[in-house]
């Protein structure tokens, strides 16, 4: 594959994501912040996204394994989490991490256990996404090439 | 306007969320300002007393009575809402309490959309509020704010932080 048939895939492959809602416009804009003094921000920050979830998502299995569920600890962890996905774009766990909330302030422990389920999911399925797309950068850009910016009109 | 576009200001990010103070700051750089970033209400309150503590020590036969800005070296404080132990409102409070700074313009971000906290903070000396996660559209915002507190030292009235307020109140009515 040559490098401008790259950058067409990575194109694709990235407004695919923005299609089905894994990625929203937060995305674009921490693309906006990457330059050449600052060349790895993207995956920096969501290298620290993944690092943030894995500990939040450890922790919400936990509180929530409890005898006494503690939702006030419950509803905080989802609180951090909401933010941080919302800060980087990552759209369905933000959402998921919303209607997590809602259960939280109802208490109502089996919904919010389906609700994390809900919330690892979304979350693998975007992590295993941005990786892939980091890859196609990685390749782009041994093969001398550049990453496209993206356009999107919404 | 010259001189004032042209000096670096210098912004005091607060935030106990990793990924968002990173946001901030590259936000704020990319728009020249000089940042520090800490992650609680009270190690801000610490930075501003600290920095303050500094000059008296480097100058200690001035009795001067040099403005507040001037002396900490902070031209604008933009803190998260929901923080542990301090949040952004009991910060902004003791900045506004405080004589030595309460000139400096303050500004809340907030992941939450809670008219009632928004005017809460507003009411309380907040220039602006920003709903997270933030834009650079926001950031843009932010130099007004900036060179009014320039002008301010020098001693002219300005109404755009009146006007500012106003209009926020207006658009929540």
């Amino acid at each position: 594959m040559d490098v401008g048939q790259m950058q067409r895939q990575w194109l694709d492959y990235t407004r695919s994501l923005f299609i089905e809602g894994f990625l929203d416009n937060q995305f674009l804009q921490l693309q906006q912040l990457q330059d050449e003094n600052n060349p790895e921000f993207v995956v920096e920050v969501v290298s620290l996204f993944f690092e943030d979830s894995e500990r939040i998502l450890k922790d919400l299995t936990f509180a929530l394994d409890q005898q006494g569920v503690d939702f006030k600890k419950v509803d905080a962890h989802v609180h951090q989490l909401k933010g941080s996905s919302s800060s980087v774009g990552a759209q369905r766990v933000k959402n998921a991490c919303i209607a997590f909330r809602n259960f939280c302030e109802e208490q109502n422990v089996e919904a919010c256990l389906r609700c994390l389920q809900q919330v690892k999911q979304e979350y693998c399925l975007v992590k295993n996404k941005l990786e892939t797309l980091f890859r196609l950068e990685q390749q782009i850009v041994a093969a001398g090439g550049s990453i496209p910016m993206m356009e999107l009109s919404f | 306007m010259g001189l004032a576009a042209e000096a670096q200001f210098h912004v005091l990010a607060v935030d106990d969320s990793l990924i968002d103070r990173i946001l901030i700051e590259r936000l704020l750089k990319t728009s020249s300002f000089h940042v520090t970033a800490v992650d609680s209400g009270s190690k801000a309150l610490k930075f501003l007393g600290l920095v303050e503590e500094e000059q008296r020590n480097e100058e200690p036969s001035f009795v001067s009575q040099k403005s507040h800005n001037q002396d900490i070296d902070v031209n604008l404080i933009i803190t998260d809402y929901c923080m542990p132990e301090m949040t952004g409102y009991d910060l902004l409070r003791k900045i506004k309490e405080s004589k030595s700074l309460k000139d400096i313009p303050v500004v809340i971000m907030s992941s939450e959309n809670v008219p009632s906290r928004i005017n809460r903070c507003l009411e309380e000396g907040a220039e602006e509020f920003f709903l997270k996660p933030v834009q650079q559209s926001d950031v843009n915002k932010l130099r007004p704010h900036l060179l009014k507190s320039k002008v301010k030292e020098v001693g002219e009235e300005d109404q755009v932080i009146n006007l500012s307020r106003n209009d926020i109140k207006e658009i929540l009515a």
